[in-house]
């Protein structure tokens, strides 16, 4: 292997969570109401991958990253346009429904299918890249079953870093219980990367950057293929929204101690 | 080239240039109905030769709307509107396409008693009301409520629509976007116009990576200049370009923009039982329209507006007449809804959203230089509301789409956008429409509320009815000279500087302790609906700030600051981004700003005559929510 890579960025779209998320139950099962009204970003835990990804790129002249991403057109199209300023990509769009809780492995099919199809991928470049949680309604399992369905088996989840090195073989940082890494040395690509956060800040919105991906996101959206998901016989007995909890209360000469004391006290009651 | 330091010096910077046919700033309803308009006539004949770039001949058209919000949903109103232009725009709405729409189904005017005693009135105020509670019998006065048994004809929105501002930008933009020929960028600030001459050239997108006060940190990145054939200004009342213009230009003879409002408004949902009681059938039905005054206070009129799925918009308008320096907006928001005509209906429902924007309420008579080479100026900002019928929204509309015909009516002559040809084609087919006769009518319908509550209604009501051929004229003055400073209005009142240093020793915001302090009572919080107003930043504003960008609310002179008694800005801050010091020097918090503009008109100090203390330019964030 060298060093030039073929990063491919499996990424969802998730409704903004500042808004006022109000679950409902239709046809189709449970979903999110006026979901195709609600803001959507690109799911954070991808988003860091895809700004790795952008990075490694970035370090590695020759390197390509894709972004695929499975949503309906119109509202992929309106998260490109912030996403697009952020990283140099080629956008892989699938247009999907939104709304409910997809099968994992109907999304994981269709993400792998499109990987499969796109011209000039070098499998022994390849790293697949993608939240190792999703804010969404994943279920955790989409990314492996993306690089199962490749017949990638070298695959980590919870990674925070990756160092190449010149011979083509990398060192993976996964988190593990007790705030700790694990290291792991891979040979080489193949490899699925199931991001946690990374290093990395959020880039800057840089305008040449964004003009220059519309030059390709704007054809590759009118070109998306729809893409149907089958539920494949998976029922959900019940979901909820987490919890809010906030309570405010004034309160004078009182010590920072009497009060850590206190919102200790809290959280172990709640 | 050049940025900002924090002494406002200038410095030497690259910066990435672009080349692009139209730049627009700001989308709103006048944006959404420019672009509606342009890319429909774009989509029928796109190979048309009128649509090629001249700025890169061989390829379409180069349109880029820049809006400074993290999202073109983030609009802040729940807005009635006769809606006749965007309905022309669009013959076949189907208001089920568009959360929270719905028709005006009817409308009431109620004047609001004080229930509780501390509102401030006149001793003519206070007889008119003893006169209402003793005939309240007979005059069908109920729940400390005059429901007025007629409306004005100018008031009405009839065949209009309720709706969701940001909702509605969102069902726009996305249309937009759709034709694949316009780009939206969101989250992207334009911090001024460029020049050549007296011609616009473009615009200068913000810096990002830097500081407070501006200067460059390790992730520097220079905002880029954008050149344009032609830049459209779209960034409403308080837009950074516009302000620019402004400046640079001046107003036309005898226009100012010196009137303002806070609208600040909560989005609720009501308890189920209001509408599923079949034995207290409830009034708020989908389209259901209120407008009030006399509370809280005579100046601050009202407004509930009913979408469908049993949410409401209430909410409040802070005029920049009401000349008390320690007016307020969030905390009166808090005892308006609890007013027993609203609470009735109110009570036990449920936060879902909040927001305030200020509003450009000088009308015609704020508008400024239209068009200019390399320009043209559409929406709130370029003074389309129609002060009379409190209306905006689809004047707004009205002037995107004049613009959008006049620019197409030049592309297709190919002729470039001077100043010249923009008045020929987009001023005068402003002049020659309704709006524009409408904004006339209305142009002096408000004078008369700088003498007062009684005399701005008769005024209003002269050249309402009047077709604005009579009116009350008054000169008004600009905006900081219209807070009477220390005024005594009552022998109760307290000092603000008083309640300020209330307000740093008791930790409370100033808003709280200003009301307190003259006898309105606490706020009895119960988690759902009446809460802090920083909560309300958290549960109902969802406000959110990237890091990397300047400061927008900017002091011009600091000892100003420290020695103004009023603390305006302090206490009319819609999202308490502005604090006080020890020092006595408001700061400013850009992570909890809203965006509202209200610290541009509620600052009593001025150090050149005409502006106040405290500069707003442009910034990124602000409100995430798209119920607004």
């Amino acid at each position: 292997m060298t060093n030039e890579l073929h990063i491919v960025v499996c990424a969802g779209i998730a409704p903004d969570p500042l808004q006022t998320l109000e679950p409902v139950t239709g046809a189709t099962g449970p979903g999110l109401k006026n979901e195709m009204m609600l803001p959507a970003i690109l799911d954070p835990w991808a988003a860091s991958a895809l700004f790795e990804a952008a990075n490694l790129a970035s370090r590695f002249p020759g390197s390509k990253v894709w972004l695929v991403s499975l949503g309906p057109k119109a509202k992929l199209q309106q998260v490109m346009m912030t996403v697009a300023q952020k990283a140099i990509f080629e956008l892989v769009p699938i247009d999907a429904p939104i709304g409910g809780f997809a099968d994992a492995h109907a999304t994981a099919g269709a993400l792998a299918d499109a990987i499969a199809a796109l011209p000039g991928l070098d499998r022994e470049k390849l790293l697949i890249f993608g939240g190792w949680e999703s804010a969404t309604r994943g279920a955790g399992v989409t990314l492996q079953l993306v690089g199962e369905r490749l017949g990638i088996t070298d695959q980590f989840q919870g990674v925070d870093q990756i160092d190449l090195h010149d011979d083509g073989s990398f060192e993976v940082l996964e988190r593990v219980e007790g705030g700790k890494h694990q290291v792991s040395r891979c040979i080489g690509a193949p490899a699925v990367l199931g991001w946690a956060t990374g290093n990395l800040a959020e880039p800057r919105n840089n305008p040449q950057t964004g003009m220059a991906n519309m030059r390709t996101i704007m054809p590759a959206l009118q070109k998306a293929k729809l893409a149907t998901l089958t539920a494949n016989g998976l029922h959900y007995s019940s979901v909820s929204l987490p919890k809010q909890q906030r309570t405010t209360r004034v309160v004078k000469d009182r010590s920072p101690d009497e009060i850590a004391a206190e919102i200790v006290a809290w959280i172990g009651a709640n | 080239m050049s940025i900002q330091s924090e002494t406002g010096a200038e410095l030497q910077v690259e910066r990435q240039t672009m080349e692009v046919d139209i730049a627009c700033v700001g989308f709103g309803p006048a944006m959404g109905g420019f672009l509606t308009t342009l890319t429909r006539a774009w989509n029928e004949n796109p190979a048309e030769t009128a649509f090629e770039s001249k700025v890169s001949p061989g390829i379409p058209l180069q349109v880029l709307c820049y809006e400074r919000a993290d999202d073109i949903a983030s609009g802040v109103s729940g807005v009635v509107t006769r809606g006749a232009a965007i309905r022309q725009s669009f013959p076949d709405l189907n208001l089920a396409e568009i959360p929270m729409a719905a028709a005006i189904t009817s409308e009431r005017l109620l004047y609001l008693l004080d229930p509780i005693g501390a509102s401030r009135r006149s001793r003519l105020c206070h007889i008119k009301d003893a006169v209402l509670r003793k005939l309240g019998p007979f005059l069908g006065v109920r729940d400390d409520a005059f429901h007025m048994p007629w409306t004005p004809g100018f008031l009405h929105k009839n065949g209009g629509l309720v709706m969701s501002m940001g909702q509605f930008n969102q069902w726009v933009g996305s249309q937009i976007m759709a034709s694949g020929l316009v780009q939206i960028w969101p989250g992207t600030p334009v911090t001024r116009p460029l020049f050549a001459g007296g011609a616009v050239t473009g615009i200068r997108l913000a810096d990002q990576g830097v500081d407070k006060q501006g200067c460059p940190g390790e992730d520097f990145m220079a905002g880029m200049d954008v050149r344009a054939q032609l830049t459209v200004v779209g960034d409403g009342p308080y837009g950074a370009i516009g302000q620019a213009l402004n400046e640079k230009l001046g107003m036309p003879q005898g226009n100012a923009k010196h009137e303002w409002a806070l609208g600040m408004k909560m989005l609720i949902e009501l308890p189920p039982e209001n509408l599923a009681d079949s034995d207290r059938p409830s009034p708020l039905k989908p389209g259901t329209v209120w407008h009030t005054f006399g509370y809280p206070e005579p100046e601050i009129f009202g407004f509930l507006y009913v979408h469908p799925d049993r949410l409401v918009s209430v909410g409040i308008f802070v005029p920049s007449w009401m000349s008390d320096p320690s007016r307020t907006a969030y905390r009166y928001l808090q005892h308006y809804i609890q007013h027993p005509a609203l609470w009735k209906y109110l009570k036990d429902g449920t936060l879902r959203s909040w927001g305030a924007k200020s509003l450009d309420e000088s009308g015609r008579r704020g508008e400024p230089f239209l068009t200019g080479d390399g320009f043209a100026r559409i929406g709130e900002g370029s003074g389309s509301t129609n002060i009379l019928t409190n209306s905006g929204v689809d004047e707004a509309w009205t002037t995107g789409t004049q613009l959008a015909d006049a620019v197409l009516e030049l592309l297709r002559a190919r002729k470039p956008f001077t100043h010249e040809n923009l008045s020929a084609t987009y001023e005068s087919r402003r002049r020659a429409s309704a709006i524009e006769a409408a904004a006339r009518e209305a142009e002096h319908a408000r004078d008369g509320f700088q003498s007062g509550m009684v005399r701005g209604l008769m005024g209003m009501a002269i050249a309402g009815l009047s077709g604005g051929r009579f009116s009350l004229n008054a000169n008004i003055p600009p905006p900081y000279k219209q807070i009477h400073h220390a005024k005594a209005y009552f022998a109760e009142d307290i000092k603000a500087k008083d309640a300020a240093a209330l307000a740093l020793m008791d930790g409370r915001p100033l808003h709280d302790a200003l009301l307190t302090a003259r006898g309105w009572p606490e706020i009895p919080f119960d988690g759902r609906l009446l809460i802090s107003q920083q909560d309300a930043l958290l549960m109902g504003g969802k406000v959110q700030a990237l890091p990397g960008f300047a400061d927008h609310v900017v002091f011009r002179n600091a000892g100003l600051c420290i020695d103004c008694e009023d603390k305006t800005c302090i206490a009319m801050c819609s999202g308490q981004a502005i604090t006080l010091s020890a020092d006595l020097m408001p700061v400013f918090e850009r992570e909890k700003c809203v965006h509202c503009g209200a610290c541009v008109w509620n600052c009593s100090q001025s150090a050149d005559g005409e502006r106040g203390n405290i500069e707003f330019r442009a910034g990124a964030g602000g409100l995430h929510s798209a119920e607004n």
